[in-house]
């Protein structure tokens, strides 16, 4: 690539042809405050905040739209810049509810940082915020119209990466919403909960439904038996809450913090995941032995559950019935461990660690209560929140020692670890299904064809002779596609592994801020780092399931385990869902 | 099909904005309702939230009831120099509403518009599709009493 | 005696029937598309080129330069537009034209497309001009019943083709890049530039955009060549514009008139002077988005390179006379109630400066402004025309910054006392 030279506060510099000014400058040092603009996104340039002079130009362009050109001379921090961006932050905040200390974005809000590195100390404007109401209505997500600054991120994550399309800008000039159509609750409309809008969101203006001091009340409760699971992708994001680099895995150290924190046991949803796999790949061979519907689809992603119970609800023969693994978890916690360990059901309280928010709408089903009256899952809290509860609890995550998790459901494969990242289901589940099949020991566990951020991945498998073609998918925008595929009567695939979330679990809607590609691929890597660290990397060689088998659920996919381990759809379809 | 309705071929995706526009025209009440723009968003092939946003972004939309006949009235510089606010006044006196509003009888509407590029005879108002210019107040019960009349003919 | 009007693109208007082509073809119209087929692209792109002829929507583009980039580019298909939307307030000039001389301007399509390779061109025109709506359908409809349009056209083997695309209510529109996007079906927000609508248009392919006016214009460069066209007008701006003439003035109209004619003579030799002997108290200059002068500036002539030597742009035509009957804040904050209107919401400096700036200019009229108002309206203007997304942003300021400029008193009235000003002077 050619370089060129160009001067940026008076330091004459090279760099790549084509790059942008904001590009230019951070690679010579220089952070240029941005609002709008997201490296994965669009460049928007719309909230100006990253404006620049150069000399020659009428106007101050923003840099994060303007490509260096030769000799351009560039400050970017003038005297007009820095006046300018005062100006525009005034503005905003003039528009924005600056209840800083009782946000929750507070510290992680970036217009909070950026209106710091501008100096604003005072505002010039008059406050011109209209009150509007807060959108409580779902589990999942809240909505706070009187913090957005209309940056269109959550817009472009919804309409192009999910192609859902619910909230949009609506109306023009200073009456401006980013809201669903007529402002309807999300709750009214099809919104499936994934929480991706929130992980964009620069500021509190869409973020997860904090269940934090429902937890401490449980935890602080004597008469409760508070048990937590843990989701395969929260062991390697959280680490990020506390300053760690990306992609650091601190399983034993997030069991430490939850023992810290109270929790009577502290168990893994990756048993489940194993399960998961039994069932879900005994599910698949019963319907290849008896002719069922194909192909098969996932089910683990309660956000793509929603979607196609949404947007597609004749395909739901395909969907698998196992639930998934929080609710695997749940069911067998108040059923299994409550006789097991003689703890009343009513006594037990179980919390999730998810790096996702669809979680907190599914644990709130009404099927998913085993006994018909408690749910299997009382709270789930997402990556982020847990962030915030171990801080609340003034736990030093760096400098704890790491921990086990607790037994029973404490052994786990690197089948269920690699839940965590788009493909991992099927991974795990070819594992499982091809010895299944044949008998044979696989030889080669890694299946890279269905690894990695390609938003389709195909591979196939020799079953014992019969090739199959298995697909994967994530972001909903590429299950779309899919489910046009199986409409059209052309899809070749017999299993479909399907993630709401970009890169899977990992890219998750509950997992910390400024979550990007970079740090996707991130998590992705210390997923399949942690297989491979696993001793045991296939889930029907877990110990631990194998022994809740001979002990409880007698065999898969079994009445049991059919009145445990699965459940049903209904067609939720609602307005909007063309 | 909502647009099958008008007497038009069938329509293009690109043809968006004026599929809509069309329809509205089609209705005495001059609005597109809730259901109809779920309806109409399915028949383009585009969400009901980007439907919604093109309905409250151009002002020739309206997701309320209007009257039959709209009565916008210009009040930029052009029209507001030649007493394009005396008009405005004289209309709400006489229709016995505000500006936003729809008289009892659901035959008019009085609305501010953008300027309507006839400055060369302001003060100008537009009813409908017909433009009404070099207006003093008592040009304003003639033209308003010619369309009551009207719409009670037709009625 | 002196010329203060021409009719080089205005001759027909008012003599021709609109409805009928034929009309239209008895004046010579359409002589130039059967023609042009003969020559070759470059050649009708030099000729525009050497006319000098700028874009008449207000940016001022040489429209020979931008019709060679589109005719330049490799990708197809290519698409025309024709900027109809003309929704500046005090600017009536194109309706004229689409109201009494349709054809002109389709021939002139027909040629801009021929030269640039274009087989398909959209008239984005304002949903409230319905009137030109009515007349531009049926005279579409006539020019492909005789072969002016459609495929093949007078047997070349040009194929050419368009489609009215009506607006819907929004100011913005105007905006390029705002009118593709309304095109495609969208709110009509703007996008970034670059890419230009030449390289990256409608669909993202290339498109040329140009206004009524300048597509008017381009059959008489073809027809009687650059040489006539560049003979009236002044060195840096040449030949013939039209003029909106609006606001308390005696004949309000649209004027076709040569480069280098002053605002006085508009105003008093075109448009016979102000009713009942009243005096100029401003003028606006091109529309609502553009700068209010004195009167002791109406001998500023209409040039291109005079309004930029007086930090002017000259916009869409527009001459808007206000006489001294009215408050100069008046006037402004209906401008401003304008763009708060219009903005499209994309930009916080238009979307959140707007509103602001009503807010102040109102305890101005109301008498209560401060010293600290008056600062923080010059931040709020000279950030918004710094730094907004687009043009409607960037120019919305103009008429209260060149009135800060022209007619401060008036603004010190809002925040002290007669007689403080006069002590302190």
């Amino acid at each position: 690539m050619n370089t060129i030279e160009i001067t940026i506060n008076n330091k004459k510099i090279s760099v790549p042809e084509g790059i942008t000014i904001l590009e230019a400058a951070k690679s010579a040092g220089l952070e240029i405050p941005t609002l709008c603009y997201h490296i994965d996104q669009s460049v928007k340039a719309n909230c100006r905040v990253c404006i620049v002079e150069v000399e020659g130009m009428k106007t101050l362009p923003s840099s994060c739209s303007t490509a260096v050109r030769p000799g351009m001379v560039i400050h970017t921090n003038s005297a007009k810049v820095l006046e300018a961006r005062r100006v525009i932050i005034e503005m905003i905040l003039a528009n924005h509810d600056a209840d800083c200390l009782k946000c929750h974005r507070n510290l992680s809000c970036e217009l909070q940082k950026i209106a710091n590195q501008a100096g604003v100390r005072t505002n010039r404007f008059e406050n011109v915020l209209e009150i509007k109401e807060i959108d409580n209505s779902t589990p999942s997500i809240v909505r706070n119209p009187n913090k957005c600054i209309k940056c269109g991120r959550c817009v472009e994550m919804c309409r192009d990466v999910q192609g859902i399309n619910i909230i949009e800008k609506i109306g023009r000039s200073s009456e401006i919403e980013i809201i669903p159509a007529y402002g309807r609750y999300l709750s009214d409309v099809a919104c499936v909960s994934c929480g991706q809008c929130s992980t964009v969101c620069p500021v509190a203006a869409i973020y997860e439904k904090e269940d934090i001091d429902m937890v401490w009340d449980a935890i602080n409760d004597p008469g409760k038996h508070v048990i937590v699971q843990t989701a395969p992708a929260v062991r390697v994001s959280i680490g990020e809450e506390f300053g760690m680099e990306p992609g650091s895995i601190v399983t034993g150290k997030l069991v430490a913090a939850l023992r810290r924190l109270g929790f009577d046991r502290v168990f893994d949803t990756n048993f489940t995941a194993d399960l998961t796999i039994i069932e879900e790949g005994n599910e698949l061979l019963h319907r290849l032995e008896t002719g069922g519907v194909l192909p098969m689809l996932t089910s683990c992603s309660p956000g793509w559950i929603n979607f196609i119970e949404q947007y597609y609800p004749e395909l739901l023969p395909h969907v698998s019935t196992c639930k998934s693994p929080q609710q695997m978890f749940g069911a067998l916690a108040k059923s299994y461990y409550s006789e097991k360990t003689g703890i009343p059901v009513r006594n037990i309280f179980v919390v999730s660690i998810m790096p996702c928010t669809a979680k907190k709408y599914e644990a709130k089903r009404p099927e998913m209560r085993t006994d018909g009256i408690h749910p299997d899952v009382d709270a789930v809290l997402t990556t982020r929140e847990l962030g915030r509860m171990l801080k609340q609890a003034g736990i030093d995550f760096n400098i704890l020692e790491e921990e086990q998790y607790d037994d029973p459901f404490g052994i786990t494969t690197g089948a269920a670890v690699i839940f965590g990242a788009s493909g991992g289901v099927m991974e795990a589940a070819l594992r499982t299904v091809y010895e299944v099949v044949t008998g044979k020991t696989l030889d080669k566990l890694d299946f890279h064809d269905v690894r990695g951020m390609e938003g389709i991945k195909e591979a196939e498998v020799d079953l014992a002779g019969t090739k199959v073609k298995v697909a994967v998918a994530h972001s909903l925008s590429n299950a779309r596609k899919i489910m046009e595929l199986i409409k059209s009567g052309k899809c070749e695939y017999t299993f479909i592994e399907v993630m709401c979330c970009p890169g899977g679990c990992i890219g998750g809607g509950g997992q910390p801020y400024h979550t990007t590609n970079e740090l996707r691929r991130k998590r992705i890597e210390a997923i399949y780092e942690a297989d491979r660290d696993i001793p045991i990397r296939k889930s029907h060689e877990n110990p631990a399931v194998k022994a809740l088998y001979d002990e409880y659920l007698e065999k898969p996919i079994g009445e049991k385990s059919h009145h445990l381990l699965h459940t049903y759809y209904i067609s939720r379809k609602k307005r909007a869902c063309s | 099909m909502l647009l099958k309705t008008l007497n038009k071929e069938a329509r293009k995706s690109e043809n968006i904005l004026n599929a809509l526009l069309e329809y509205q025209k089609s209705k005495d009440t001059n609005y597109i309702s809730e259901e109809e723009l779920a309806q109409l968003a399915e028949e383009l092939g585009i969400t009901e939230s980007r439907a919604y946003s093109i309905i409250t972004f151009y002002s020739l939309f309206s997701t309320k009831p209007r009257g039959k006949y709209i009565i916008q009235v210009c009040n930029d510089v052009p029209c507001y120099v030649n007493g394009s606010t005396n008009i405005l006044e004289e209309l709400e006196d006489y229709l016995e509403i505000r500006v936003g509003g729809t008289t009892h009888d659901g035959v008019f509407s009085l609305e501010r518009t953008s300027c309507l590029g006839c400055c060369n005879m302001s003060p100008a108002i537009r009813i409908g599709e017909k433009i009404y210019g070099n207006l003093t107040k008592d040009d304003v019960p003639r033209i308003i009493s010619e369309y009551r009349r009207k719409y009670y003919e037709e009625v | 005696m002196k010329k203060y009007s021409l009719d080089l693109i205005t001759g027909n208007c008012g003599k021709i029937d609109p409805y009928s082509i034929d009309s239209y073809i008895e004046t010579g119209g359409y002589d130039t598309v059967r023609n042009i087929f003969a020559q070759d692209c470059e050649n009708i792109i030099n000729e525009i080129k050497k006319s000098d002829l700028r874009g008449r929507g207000g940016a001022g583009f040489p429209t020979g330069t931008k019709i060679e980039f589109v005719y330049k580019s490799d990708i197809t298909p290519k698409f025309l537009v024709c900027n109809a939307d003309e929704g500046e307030p005090g600017n009536f000039k194109d309706r004229f034209l689409l109201e009494n001389d349709p054809h002109q301007l389709i021939e002139g399509m027909i040629i801009a497309s021929y030269a640039a390779g274009i087989s398909k061109g959209f008239i984005y025109i304002r949903g409230e001009y319905n009137k030109a709506i009515g007349i531009l359908e049926k005279a579409i409809e006539q020019a492909r019943q005789k072969g002016f349009l459609g495929k093949n056209i007078c047997g070349s083997g040009f194929d050419f083709d368009i489609e009215i695309y009506s607006g819907a209510g929004a100011y913005v529109c105007g905006e390029e890049f705002a009118l593709i996007e309304s095109i495609e079906g969208k709110a009509g927000r703007p996008r970034n530039k670059p890419p230009y609508p030449v390289s990256a248009g409608i669909f993202n392919k290339p498109t040329l955009i140009n206004n009524v006016e300048t597509l008017s214009t381009i059959p008489f460069i073809i027809r009687e060549g650059a040489e006539k066209y560049t003979s009236v007008g002044t060195p840096t701006s040449k030949g013939t514009r039209l003029v909106s003439l609006s606001g308390n003035v005696n004949r309000r109209g649209v004027f076709e008139v040569p480069f280098g004619i002053s605002i006085r003579e508009i105003i008093f030799n075109l448009g016979k002077g102000i009713p009942h002997g009243r005096r100029i108290k401003m003028v606006q200059l091109g529309g609502a988005s553009g700068p209010c002068i004195p009167p002791e500036m109406i001998d500023l002539r209409l040039d291109y390179k005079e309004f930029e030597n007086n930090g002017l742009s000259m916009g869409a035509g527009a001459v808007i006379v206000i006489d001294d009957r009215h408050d100069i804040l008046d006037i402004l904050r209906n401008i401003m109630v304008f763009f708060r209107h219009e903005s499209c919401g994309k930009c916080t400096p238009c979307r959140e400066g707007n509103r602001h700036i009503l807010n102040i200019l109102d305890r101005f009229i109301a008498k209560t402004a401060t010293e600290k108002d008056l600062s923080t309206l010059e931040s709020i203007l000279n950030v918004m025309t710094d730094t907004s997304f687009c043009g409607l942003g960037q120019a919305a300021p103009t008429a209260i910054l060149t009135a800060l400029k022209y007619f401060r008193y008036e603004f010190l009235l809002g925040i002290y006392k007669e007689y403080e000003i006069k002590n302190a002077v």
